[in-house]
């Protein structure tokens, strides 16, 4: 799955599992320096999974280890770019979030956590890339030309 | 305290959205809403860039950050092999972004069913199932006889 184009979609759906459970941890969990720690590790995990590959990212890597070998090869594979660029939205949610919780903005901090975790979880339960879903809406906004 | 508030609230919005996603993908609506033009309403040859279809055209507005737009396109496709007289388009809207203004796709993939003249009869945004492209095109052809 490195430098991939095609991506299995159950991985993503994986992915984004982990992904909410740990943003989810981070509103459950009313301590700071839990919560920047989980943080910074969601945030380094959507940089690796954006600007390395998906597969290199480490929730990808546990779907690769554990569930993969349980569950078979996919029946169908996806084009990767839709979901990377949902990675690089959720890495933007989260490191304001972690900006934010370091410079003591603690409420800015969890609202920001809390649409990455709807974003997530849309992705982890329908499929729906949330991200991508604005990608249109906000090219838009672009300067007049072609 | 604002935490476990905002983690249910996360919640409530993602059931939210996902049953208004749902509702609101493929299902066909009136065409362009009363836009200050109407000149819109009427696509050619020239800016969708192939022919029109005998009967109807199915245009679909796609981007490279979409993943229904793949399974969408082999829905139209399908449909239009089965009727006579209809063609599918693929536009990429991130090249298109003037006729993506002027139409009001906010989303892609976007499906226009456009009449024998290039006249938008409907409308849809998201993955469309098999029925919901028939019956609008269907209608798309009937206003015309």
């Amino acid at each position: 799955m490195s430098q991939p184009t095609q991506v299995d979609p159950r991985g993503l759906r994986v992915v984004a599992g982990l992904t909410a459970t740990v943003l989810a941890l981070v509103l459950a969990i009313p301590s700071e320096p839990v919560r920047i720690v989980l943080l910074g590790v969601q945030v380094a995990v959507f940089a690796i999974a954006a600007f390395v590959s998906l597969g290199a990212s480490p929730w990808a890597l546990v779907f690769a280890k554990l569930v993969r070998p349980r569950i078979g090869p996919p029946s169908e594979l996806e084009d990767a770019r839709p979901p990377r660029f949902a990675q690089l939205v959720g890495l933007v949610f989260t490191s304001v979030a972690l900006v934010s919780l370091l410079a003591g903005a603690t409420t800015v901090a969890l609202v920001a956590t809390a649409f990455a975790l709807v974003a997530a979880l849309l992705n982890a339960v329908v499929g729906l890339c949330l991200g991508c879903e604005m990608y249109l809406a906000l090219r838009r906004l672009t300067p007049a030309g072609p | 305290m604002t935490g476990p508030v905002l983690l249910g609230v996360a919640l409530v919005a993602t059931v939210a959205v996902a049953l208004l996603m749902r509702w609101k993908n493929g299902r066909f609506s009136a065409a362009v809403a009363d836009e200050d033009d109407d000149t819109v309403e009427r696509l050619t040859a020239e800016q969708i860039g192939a022919p029109l279809g005998e009967r109807a055209t199915l245009v679909q507005f796609s981007s490279a950050f979409c993943s229904p737009c793949r399974a969408t396109r082999v829905v139209l496709a399908d449909v239009a092999a089965s009727a006579p007289g209809v063609v599918t388009v693929d536009i990429d809207a991130e090249s298109h972004l003037q006729l993506v203004r002027d139409l009001s796709v906010m989303r892609t993939p976007t499906v226009l069913v456009l009449d024998a003249e290039g006249a938008v009869t409907t409308r849809a945004s998201g993955l469309p199932r098999r029925e919901q492209v028939l019956a609008a095109l269907d209608r798309a052809t009937a206003e015309r006889q």
